[in-house]
């Protein structure tokens, strides 16, 4: 029987690994819950116990912890380990992961058990909003006051994991307004209120997960530039632009006053601009995976770069609002969620895991598991085309329905319903495949002992994997 | 980029924010008419929560897929109130029936009155102009 890798062991300050650890069994989850759920739209009686209500708050609060937990690990790991700089208070990161660890466990209970309360998104009781509240300043106070020491110039990675910190606190406040009669009794300014919160909340994630993609990037082509450049920083506040005012695009039908609207448009289209210069480096990048297409962390990224020019271009398209005019409130929206967050986010955030793992168990250790990896790879993005496919063709079907008779729209885009099902099935064990050899390694490095198998191998010190570390990609 | 010029564009930014924020919660978002919500579309509201039912229902177009958009369904012409409260009350395949008391089907009904009289969704007469916004049942809201 294959044994796992047992050194080097998580030290004291290794908080991020637990992350990491957590967030990956919450990816695995969500993609379990996220099939039950697609299942249930041709068969809802399928797994009656759990109604679709109750499965979908399971299947995105997930995804959503999956995004944090794994964002947040590869910043506690990376300020420790790679900044020279020592982590304010491992105390507090390891009260922040309890933190995290139970109120996630009521959370998922709490929807078990239908028990709701809130909005969409944070469908839990808000009083379980405090402790996060309390985790986020935590986290925030720990960054800060790690960073902070650091005198030279910050590479723009800093910046954006700063602002997504603060920007999450803050739109996850301004998320839980309607709790204000002044909110709550007005519903076209609640909506206003909620999506504008849940837009910036959105972006905040981007920017701890983008500026994750910055650092390894750095780290893998070791070019500073990478993070020092005036388009790094460029790029930084144009993305901050729209993080602050792009939200709108997501609620065009709703009766706000139209400069909401065509402001919200005017700002969704400077993103044209990274669209451009997407297309005008694409024969860098070309040459830039030639370089690197072997070093697994960086296929990650590659793939991530695909599915940004992809999910960029949808954006745009349904951005503007004649054209969101027939994909509002349709499966393309469910689209452009489902390929952000599978194609871009989890893809960087793999990368992301597979550095980190590369440089705990060695290169040598994360190769015997590199068929299925290699398998759940490209099965994972190969799946990705035909799901979206199938959701932007039945929400074009909504989007164009000549009536409001749901019933038949929804019969005539069952056959779509089914190819969404079984790419969808293709997705989760794509990444299965991906995630169970990580998961064990990780396991093995955060919990040693329960995996030892008595391999004779030096164990780490703190600051062993100092900054540039580890084995690096093949030139 | 000094560092002090990417602080000045940050504060910018941040001041910009501020200040558009004020003025999305506090205008561009009168309803229609204002008619505050009573107690009984208060408890509906809740209750709607409570029963998560935006999983598979939208407003607006805004929420799951699984069920119909639910912002005009007390008044559109082939459906209505007692359209509405006969699925409430008696669920289908793919909705529960929750066992609702008589009351708490009332809030619930009151509650999306109270949704349809804050506008019409979808627009049921868009003005696409030629650089791509769209006048939204033009007159009826606030442009």
């Amino acid at each position: 029987m294959e044994q796992w890798p047992t050194t080097p062991v998580a030290t004291h300050n290794d908080i991020g690994l637990r992350f990491l650890l957590l967030g990956m069994l919450a990816l695995a989850a969500s993609l379990f819950f996220g099939v039950i759920g697609a299942v249930k739209f041709l068969y809802p009686e399928f797994i009656d116990g759990l109604p679709f209500y109750k499965i979908r708050p399971l299947h995105v609060s997930l995804a959503i912890s999956w995004i944090f937990l794994t964002a947040i690990g590869g910043i506690y790991y990376y300020l420790s380990n790679f900044s020279g700089l020592t982590l304010f208070s491992n105390r507090l990161a390891r009260w922040h992961f309890g933190i995290f660890l139970v109120t996630g466990t009521v959370i998922l209970g709490a929807y078990v058990f239908g028990k709701f309360g809130g909005r969409e998104y944070w469908e839990f009781p808000p009083v379980l909003a405090l402790p996060i509240f309390l985790s986020w300043i935590m986290f925030g106070i720990n960054y800060f006051w790690t960073v902070l020491k650091r005198r030279t110039t910050w590479p723009v990675y800093y910046w954006m994991w700063g602002t997504g910190i603060v920007f999450f606190f803050m739109t996850f406040t301004e998320s839980y307004l309607w709790l204000l009669p002044f909110f709550r009794e007005n519903m076209l300014r609640e909506i206003a209120v909620q999506w504008k919160s849940y837009g910036s909340l959105v972006g905040s994630w981007n920017m701890l997960v983008y500026g994750t993609a910055i650092f390894l990037m750095e780290k893998i082509a070791e070019d500073k530039d990478l993070a020092q450049s005036k388009m790094a920083f460029g790029l930084y506040f144009l993305g901050l632009f729209n993080l602050m005012f792009g939200w709108a695009h997501h609620t065009y039908p709703v009766p706000f006053a139209a400069w909401i609207r065509d402001f919200a448009y005017i700002v969704s289209m400077t993103e044209l601009f990274i669209l451009g210069k997407i297309i005008w480096d694409w024969r860098g990048s070309l040459s830039i995976y030639r370089r690197y297409r072997h070093y697994r962390p960086y296929r990650f990224l590659f793939a991530a770069d695909i599915w940004i020019f992809v999910n960029l271009v949808l954006a745009l398209v349904i951005s503007v609002p004649a054209l969101n005019l027939f994909t509002h409130g349709t499966h393309v929206i469910v689209a452009h969620t489902m390929g952000t967050t599978i194609g871009i986010n989890t893809m960087i955030l793999l990368a992301s895991v597979f550095f980190v793992l590369e440089r705990r168990v060695g290169q040598d250790a994360e190769n015997r598991y590199a068929g299925p990896v290699n398998v759940g790879f490209w099965l994972t993005n190969g799946s990705l085309p035909i799901f979206l496919a199938a959701l932007l063709a039945a929400g074009l079907i909504k989007g164009t329905w000549p009536d409001d008779s749901f019933h038949e729209m929804m019969g005539t885009i069952e056959p779509l319903l089914l190819v969404f099902v079984v790419s969808g099935v293709g997705l989760m064990l794509g990444l299965w495949l991906v995630l169970i050899p990580a998961i064990g390694q990780m396991t093995a490095v955060v919990f040693p002992r329960r995996y030892d198998v008595g391999i004779d191998v030096p164990k780490a010190k703190d600051g062993a994997f100092g900054d540039d570390a580890g084995s690096g990609p093949a030139q | 980029m000094m560092a002090s010029h990417k602080q000045k564009i940050l504060w910018s930014f941040c001041t910009a924010f501020a200040v558009y924020t004020a003025y999305v919660w506090t205008a561009g978002t009168e309803m229609p008419q204002s008619r505050p919500p009573d107690q009984q579309v208060t408890a509906g509201l809740a209750l709607f929560q409570e029963l998560n039912c935006i999983a598979c229902h939208q407003f607006y177009g805004l929420g799951g897929h699984m069920g119909p958009d639910l912002t005009n369904v007390v008044s559109a012409p082939d459906k209505g109130i007692d359209y509405a409260r006969s699925f409430i009350e008696n669920g289908t395949s793919k909705m529960p029936d929750y066992g609702l008391s008589e009351a708490q089907v009332d809030a619930l009904v009151q509650f999306l009155k109270f949704v349809d009289s804050t506008g019409t969704y979808p627009p049921k007469h868009p003005e696409i102009r030629w650089y791509g916004t769209v006048a939204y049942d033009a007159g009826r809201y606030a442009q």
